[in-house]
């Protein structure tokens, strides 16, 4: 018979690791955050993972051993099953799909995170403001966000691309654009309960200013709960970059994105050619997987 | 029925729990044995991290994972738990043995209602739904509910604090258990309410013979209410005895130290400082060999290092675990005995007349506060004492500037007219009031350094900077007996008592003239409670502030306040020296919230009950708002018309419309005993 | 409720009116279609909601019709597929979460949420191409469109209409599973669930009576805003499994820069998921007797 109150018990009689004389007492509570980081599996198979892909998008086009745009000649190879000589075998034009693979991870991570900065930037902004003054510009953005809420992303992502047009650019700016009010919700929440507590209280009777208030003293105690949302976020990002990409409106030919690399090929799946779309398919999997147990691994040790 | 057969309710021998952590099993409890007899109330008391609770649990068979039960054994009416199959312990539990813990309102399912929660009781005893109902609103009749039908209907959330315990407890006797387990139940209630359920457990108890296993860290609780105690500590029990005995003539070095931390028999800070015990509770499972208390105790030698004492039997049931047992009272006291005292003297500090506050909630006008008129000495102690919805938070929050009091409103600061809201107060204003707050995991920013907390403060309440800041901080810390090396430490890494010294430095910081001290002390150890007051009477008595202090616990109060003032939802009842509030005559409402109160010494005041519950703020009562409760009503008159507040004698304030020389009489005998059971 | 009755208009809009300034410029540049579609996006976007209010959703340059009459058929498809998933998704990831709660920290545990949590994570088509080498090209088990021939019955509809289904499902389960997870741990840790087990009942009846019922509470929310997600996904799975439905039409309105038919279709998006929202908010008054009742002494 299992009995749920580990955790509760622990709480209740918390163990130091050290001796009491530490006097550096800052440096172990992180340590010991780390700790727990480091424990966990899940976390570290995460950034061991995202490690590789950002290997990948940053040394990529020197490693590789082919050129993921292709050369005219390599026509002649198009359509090989892989094999030594091309791991992942070659596309319609011939060229080489792990070299492409491995140069996609490049424009898709740079827009996912540029995109999640930036909605995470804006929004914890937003969350602050409306968090801590509350009132009428509480109420009015909340429903913005609402309304934006309200139209999944990938549908009001279209409608923006569309209009603007499509572009590495604008890709950034609407989803992080997008993201910033859901973003905003979160850090919003936490802002809402940090200020009931007295020490905010204490703040205001030093005559404390609202920025100071907002920045110097609750922005420090919620930002375990941004860093969590820019992680969960950035998943997100990849995912609806990717499916926007897929679908002709994200990032555009002839980049090696994995999304263009489905759409392009998938067609061809019926003629029994698996590998032009199932490599590429696996890396936006495995991507946002890292990023989710990355993500998971955090959510537990802030929690604890 | 509880099993009697002239074995003990309850047998603990040699009890040994641990908790395993990161696989290293930590003692908690390292041996304790004692008995409860059938019929008997036994206190355990003890500070946070003794054990007590988790003695509770490994009775009821409710350890966390982690924990375990590694050696003696718990015999409830005969029969041994420690390895009992979960079914047998289920039906244990079902009939023999039940718990009741703090926060009712947790304790009841809210998507259940209560009638279907208490019926489960009896199903459980083979009962069909019909007679399980009917079985349950008689054990809510028990409780004193009155129109138990209409309750068995409700949800949790639809009854007050009070009637959730009232269900709670029934729930728990209402199978008629041998034995009750009560951990902490009335920490968190009102002065009144409490006594009400402590009443209503001391009669059922006594009608059904139940024994009772109360847990608590209030030693005034557990005198009123359990024959024999054991005082526990780092896990192994180290006095035991009749409670009288046991207070009146302690033989332990820990136990005479707490009863030195308790203010008691009307004890005032000019009589006599509070004593301390030195050092810190020992950490979960740590290694003591010889006595746990050695690290602490005044009175330690060699032997006590390294041989453990036996519990030493000193007749009539009381034993005691200290090789020096014949001398614990002349235990050294850590705190010098008396303290210079100076007299408040001059003009008022703070005054403020017909202060009043009015909220909008859902819909409706809430007085929290109505036409509460004060003023505060330099140096003075105003003690500030009332119930939930007293509006004493509200008081204490309009002063600070922190909310905007209502029209009409006067407040004057050292004789110039003081500014409503905090931002249009001037520096100067800022700093001379501010505050203490109770719970120091709140009130410190959790991401900042100690040295950073106070340096602001410093920094934006004196405008210094650099060198003289720095060494201002110094001073500051000592002045709290802050150790310096600890200044870099973050608020987690330091212990209550620690917390609570930096939140006082804090609002020290800019040399104030009135420091709010809103229940400092509820949520840190008694023995820490000793040093904190300590600390702010010799700040007090150093740089002549004057305190504004809230507090439940009358005790205190009463020991460091000059004045008192008794609110009583949103009014002044009584105000004026503390002695003079406490003795007759003085408001209805002071006399019975003074008999409600638990004390060390015993039942010296007839107890009063008061019927019903605190009346909503939201629709107050007619007249004298008290009417509904007060067993002093003469009448018509008190329904009718609010009573003014007058000075009845120098300096003594009250709300009643009775008169003084006729409180005097009436007081002279309690009230009586009209007991319409309270709604 | 008032929710409800602003945000009918928000999402044009808001939304809209944003990217209107901006669309102005690139809009012009961008726009090579007939029927004077080179107005700018401004004038169109101004157009529409003019037509709008009027109870005219304007009509399609792709098709060349009237947009409602495109909208309605489409949007019974997707509600069938939709539904078909919610159905499945529902109830799996439910006991999924459940059942990962009562086992919190164990293996089960372990592998249920990481599961989830991975699933989740890979984007619907990713699951779509995936689903179709699997089931329909290696196993030959199930057909890789969702359009069954007209006149099919309903077992064969449900049969076409699976595997597109299950992508949605693989994507949703995970947040869903999640949010039953922590409602369940949240109750099993709660006071009043140690009341019950210490009252003598047995574990099962514990969970059943007095543990499932706070912990699904807060699950009809998030079923609520899955709504959502779903939709968003539902246009790469048409795309892929060429179904009729409303996520087909607007990515062919999307493809063609047809506004009139992109911003009503996605309307009709919004408006379903706060209708969804609504049903949510009302049903967990109704079931949560604190805000069913209020309190009194």
């Amino acid at each position: 018979m299992s009995r749920p109150e580990e955790q509760v018990i622990l709480a209740e009689h918390p163990v130091p690791e050290a001796p009491p004389e530490e006097r550096d007492e800052a440096r172990l509570a992180r340590r010991e955050r780390l700790r727990l980081l480091a424990r966990s599996k899940t976390f570290l198979a995460g950034v061991f993972l995202f490690g590789v892909f950002v290997f990948c998008a940053i040394f990529g086009p020197a490693v590789v051993p082919y050129d993921p745009f292709g050369a005219p000649t390599d026509l002649l190879d198009k359509l090989q099953p892989p094999s030594t000589e091309h791991l992942f075998g070659t596309d319609q034009l011939g060229r080489d799909v792990f070299s492409r693979v491995v140069v996609g991870a490049r424009d898709i991570l740079a827009v996912s995170v540029a995109a999640t900065l930036l909605g995470v930037v804006l929004g914890a902004a937003l969350g602050l403001v409306t968090g801590y003054f509350r009132g009428v510009i509480d109420e009015v953005l909340m429903r913005i966000v609402d309304a934006f809420l309200a139209v999944p992303l990938v549908i009001l992502a279209t409608v923006a691309l569309v209009a603007l047009g499509p572009s590495k650019g604008t890709l950034i700016v609407v989803i992080g654009i997008v993201f910033a009010p859901i973003i905003a919700r979160t850090v919003r929440a936490a802002v809402l309960s940090e200020r009931e507590l007295e020490y905010v209280e204490a703040a205001r009777l030093r005559n404390e200013r609202a920025p100071y208030i907002m920045f110097a003293e609750i922005l420090p105690n919620v930002t375990a709960p941004i860093v969590v949302e820019f992680t969960v976020r950035l998943g997100y990002a990849i995912f609806a970059i990717a499916t926007l990409t897929f679908l002709g409106f994200g990032v555009q030919p002839p980049s090696p994105d994995w999304g263009l690399q489905i759409k392009e090929n998938y067609v061809i799946l019926n003629g029994g050619y698996w590998w032009p779309t199932l490599f590429p398919a696996l890396a936006i999997a495995l991507l946002v997987v890292s990023i989710n147990l990355i993500a998971d691994g955090l959510t537990r040790v802030v929690e604890a | 029925m509880s099993g009697r057969n002239g074995a003990p309710a309850l047998a603990l021998d040699d009890l040994r729990v641990a908790y395993t952590v990161r696989g290293i099993d930590r003692p908690v409890l390292r041996g304790v044995t004692l008995e409860i007899a059938p019929g008997e109330s036994y206190g355990l008391v003890g500070e946070s991290g003794c054990g007590k609770s988790t003695a509770a649990f490994a009775i009821m068979h409710y350890l966390a994972r982690n924990g375990k039960v590694t050696g003696g054994s718990i015999r409830l009416a005969g029969r041994e738990l420690v390895a009992m199959s979960d079914a047998e312990v289920r039906a244990l539990r079902s009939r023999e043995m039940s718990m009741v813990y703090q926060n009712p309102g947790a304790a009841l399912n809210p998507s259940i209602r209560i009638g279907t929660q208490v019926a489960e009781v009896y199903r459980l005893l083979g009962s069909p739904a019909e007679e399980a109902r009917e079985r349950s609103e008689e054990i809510l009749r028990r409780v004193q509910i009155s129109d138990p039908a209409r309750v068995l209907r409700r949800y949790p959330h639809q009854l007050s604090g009070g009637m959730q315990q009232r269900v709670v407890i029934a729930m728990a006797l209402a199978s008629d258990p041998t034995l009750l387990i009560l951990d902490e139940p009335t920490t968190g209630l009102d002065a009144t309410v409490e006594a009400e359920v402590l009443e209503l457990v001391a009669e059922l108890r006594s009608d059904l013979g139940t024994s009772v296993l109360f847990i608590s860290h209030n030693l005034a609780v557990i005198a009123r209410m359990c024959e024999r105690v054991g005082v526990l500590y780092a896990g192994r029990l180290v006095e035991e005895g009749r409670t009288r005995t046991l207070f009146e003539d302690p033989r332990h070095p820990y136990t005479v130290g707490l009863l030195r931390c308790i203010p008691r028999g009307g004890l005032r800070k000019d009589a006599k400082r509070l004593d301390t015990i030195p050092g810190l509770l020992p950490q979960l499972g740590a290694e003591l060999p010889g006595c746990v208390f050695t690290d602490r105790c005044g009175l330690a030698r060699t032997i006590c290092r390294e041989q453990e004492p036996a519990f030493h039997g000193l007749g009539d049931g009381h034993s005691s675990r200290c090789h020096f047992h014949d001398e614990a009272q002349s235990l050294p006291r850590e705190a010098p005995t008396t303290a210079g005292m100076r007299r408040p003297k001059g003009a008022p500090v703070l005054r403020v007349e017909h202060m009043g506050k009015t909220f909008r909630q859902e819909g409706h006008q809430v007085r929290a506060l109505s036409d509460v008129s004060v003023e505060i000495r330099p140096g003075e102690t105003l003690g500030l004492v009332g119930e939930s919805g007293s509006g004493k938070t509200t008081l204490a929050r309009l002063l600070l500037g922190l909310t905007a009091p209502d029209e009409g409103s006067v407040a004057e600061l050292d004789g110039r007219s003081l500014p409503p809201t905090i931002t249009q107060r001037s520096g100067d204003d800022v700093r001379a009031l501010q505050i203490v707050f109770q719970d120091p995991d709140c009130a410190l920013n959790r991401r900042h350094s100690v040295r950073r907390i106070l340096g602001r403060a410093l920094t934006k309440l004196l405008d210094v900077s650099g060198e003289e800041r720095a060494s201002r901080l110094r001073e500051l810390a000592a002045s709290v007996r802050f150790d310096g090396r600890l200044l870099g430490a973050r608020p987690v890494q330091l212990s209550g008592g620690l917390k609570q010294r930096v939140a006082i430095a804090r609002a020290f910081a800019g040399e104030p003239r009135l420091v709010v001290c809103d229940e400092p002390t509820s949520a840190l150890d008694v023995s820490v409670q000793a040093a904190i007051l300590n600390l702010l009477v010799d700040l007090q008595g150093n740089q002549g502030v004057s305190y504004l202090f809230i507090s439940h616990d009358l005790g205190v109060v009463r020991y460091l306040a000059d004045r008192i003032a008794v609110l009583y939802l949103g009014r002044l009842m009584e105000l004026g020296d503390a002695d003079t509030v406490f003795e007759a005559p003085h408001h209805p409402y002071t006399e019975a919230l003074l008999s409600s109160v638990p004390t060390l010494e015993g039942e010296q005041r007839p107890r009063i009950r008061l019927q019903g519950e605190i009346p909503s703020a939201a629709d107050p009562p007619s007249g004298c708002v008290f009417h509904t409760r007060c067993p002093r009503k003469v009448g018509e008159i008190c329904e009718r018309e609010e009573p003014p507040l007058l000075e009845v004698e120098p300096g003594h304030m009250m709300r009643c419309h009775i008169p003084l020389e006729e409180l005097r009489r009436l007081q002279a005998t309690p009230p009586s005993p009209s007991r319409p059971e309270g709604a | 409720m008032i929710l409800f009755a602003a945000a009918q208009l928000l999402p044009g809009d808001v939304g809209r009116a944003i990217l209107g300034p901006f669309a102005a410029q690139e809009a012009v540049d961008q726009l090579n279609e007939e029927l004077g579609t080179n107005r700018s996006f401004v004038v169109q976007y101004g157009d529409w909601i003019g037509g709008v209010l009027q109870g005219d959703l304007g009509d399609s340059y792709a098709f060349n019709r009237p947009v409602a009459e495109l909208l309605w058929p489409a949007l019974r498809n997707s509600a069938k597929l939709a539904l078909l998933a919610l159905l499945i998704v529902v109830p799996v990831s439910v006991v999924g979460g459940v059942a990962a709660a009562l086992k919190e920290g164990r293996t089960r545990d372990r592998i249920i949420s990481l599961g989830g949590l991975s699933a989740t994570a890979i984007p619907e088509f990713v699951w779509a191409v995936l689903g179709i080498m699997v089931f329909g090209i290696w196993l030959d088990a199930l057909p890789v469109t969702a359009q069954a021939p007209s006149g099919s019955g309903f077992l064969t509809e449900v049969k076409y209409l699976l595997l597109p289904a299950l992508c949605l499902v693989f994507v949703l389960f995970g947040y869903i599973a999640r949010m039953a997870r922590a409602g369940t741990i949240e109750a099993l840790h709660a006071d009043y669930t140690r009341t019950a087990v210490l009252k003598g009942l047995p574990r099962r009846t514990v969970i059943r009576r007095h543990v499932l019922r706070n912990s699904l509470l807060p699950t009809i929310a998030v079923v609520a805003t899955q709504v959502g997600y779903l939709f968003g996904g539902l246009v790469a799975i048409e795309l892929i499994f060429n179904y009729n439905g409303i996520g087909q039409l607007i990515y062919r309105a999307a493809q063609r820069q047809d506004f009139p038919l992109l911003l009503s279709a996605s309307l009709v998006v919004g408006v379903v998921f706060l209708v969804a929202t609504l049903i949510a908010d009302v049903l967990y008054s109704l079931l949560n007797p604190r805000i069913r009742l209020s309190s009194e002494s």
